[in-house]
Order: structure tokens, then sequence, then C-alpha cells
């Protein structure tokens, strides 16, 4: 067992839209050391996209900023936060709830929160208006399927 | 992206990453396709996307409310296994009907 080993790796970037696949990509890389199981995979590419997105989209209103991306391995539990320091959410809960979105237009399905919940065990979700949101996710990675050394 | 008229079907072939940033074009440029032409049924073909997020579903949503408005439906097909879970937990399964292949989806 080397549950007390930990990595951990930072990534700066620009709230650049691209850069939606560019964290994506990343974090997948980084998890890779964990052998995680395709399915496992996914819902880690999918709970970062929500959550750089949201910085995107509404964090920085598409305009220019900075998100910080930090990612942990713990043994087989993987960490990510996703921090900006745009607008921030009034009022979290409300958020978090399923469909509800901001968006005027109606192209965002709110659900992106849901999508984090649901993909990851723990969803923790910091955020002052005027300064900034951060989102902290962990998965344990091969819950339940008995991995072991080799 | 890319977008086929067939018949009075709007064909809308998505791209293999599909997220905020690969679609950010598409509700405009599917606007125009609808200005344009009479369209009856969208149809949006999934058998190109590897990854999702919740920006397909926003997108689904979108383009169902539109049709809606219009008299007309839409129609989905070649989304696999993960694409259909996204949809189910997001209870719009009943916004599209679900189909195979492009035979199958599109209104003749």
């Amino acid at each position: 067992m080397r549950e007390e080993q930990s990595e951990k790796m930072t990534l700066t970037m620009e709230s650049h839209s691209r850069n939606e696949a560019f964290a994506r990509a990343v974090v997948a890389a980084f998890a890779a050391r964990l052998d995680p199981t395709l399915e496992e995979l996914e819902d880690i590419r999918t709970a970062v996209s929500e959550a750089v997105t949201n910085a995107v989209v509404h964090g920085y209103r598409e305009q220019p900023g900075e998100i910080r991306l930090e990612a942990e391995i713990q043994g087989r539990t993987l960490r990510l936060a996703i921090q900006d320091w745009g607008v921030g959410i009034a009022d979290v809960e409300k958020a978090r709830e399923p469909l509800f979105t901001t968006c005027p237009q109606g192209e965002r399905s709110g659900m992106g929160f849901s999508f984090m919940e649901a993909f990851m065990d723990r969803l923790q979700v910091s955020s002052f208006p005027g300064k900034g949101t951060r989102v902290e996710m962990e998965k344990r990675l091969g819950a339940g399927e008995g991995y072991g050394e080799g | 992206m890319e977008y086929e008229l067939i018949g009075q079907n709007l064909v809308i072939h998505l791209p293999e990453e599909l997220d905020h940033h690969s679609c950010q074009t598409l509700p405009q440029d599917t606007e125009q396709c609808l200005e344009r032409y009479r369209v009856t049924r969208i149809v949006l073909d999934f058998s190109g996307v590897s990854f999702m997020d919740s920006t397909g579903i926003g997108l689904l949503l979108g383009r169902y409310k539109r049709m809606r408005e219009l008299g007309g439906d839409v129609a989905l097909y070649g989304a696999g296994r993960r694409i259909r879970k996204l949809i189910r937990m997001s209870g719009m399964e009943k916004l599209a009907q679900v189909c195979e292949t492009e035979a199958d989806a599109l209104k003749r």
C-alpha cells in the first residue's frame, strides 16, 4: 500500500474557451497514473470540463481572466480544485440545483454542477460575489473493484 | 461542424469534442439555416462525438424549444452509451426521438 504518497500539479491558464479541452486533457493525463477505467476517465473529463466552462462563461462572462487548476493524487484518490477570480455566485445552493441557469439565451442546460456531483465522489463550491469561485472535487478510483499492485 | 439539408431535415453533424468552445457558433448558424430554408426537423448527428459535457444537453434543449416554436421537432442518432446516459440523467430523453441511424432519424 502506498496510500500516503502524494503527487501534485498546478496549471494556470487564461479564461479562453479553448482551454476547456486543454484542461480536460491535462487532468486526464495526470489521472492516467492511477490507471483509471475508461468510464472513470470520462467522469473526470466531464467534471473538469463543467468546472472550467463555468469559470469561462459565468465567472469571467467570456472576458479575459485567469483560471487555476490544481490536481493531487493521494493513494487512489484524485483531488481537483478549479479557481477563478471572476464575478462569483450569489447563491451557491440555487446554482447547484439541476437545470438552474442564469444564461438568458437558454443555450446552457443548468446541468453543470449536477454532472460534477454525479461523476465525482465529493463536490464543494465556495464562492464570494465579486471575488470569485473555487470548486473542489474528489474521486476515488477503482472503488469497489479490488485493485491490487501490478 | 457541418450542416446538411435533406428534404426538410436540417442535419447537424456534431464535432468530436462537443463543448462550449466547439459549439459557440451553433445557435446562430442553425438560426440562419432556419431562416433560409423550410425545416421541420432538426437531426443531431452524434456519431462522430467522442466527448460531450452539459453543453450538449443545452444544445438539445435549445433546439427543442426553437423547433417547438416552429411546429417542428428534433431527432438524434449515433449517440453512444455515455451520451445517452448524460441525456437520460438530465431528463431530456423525451425532447428528441433517439434513433440508431440517420435513415431512421430523417422525417420523410
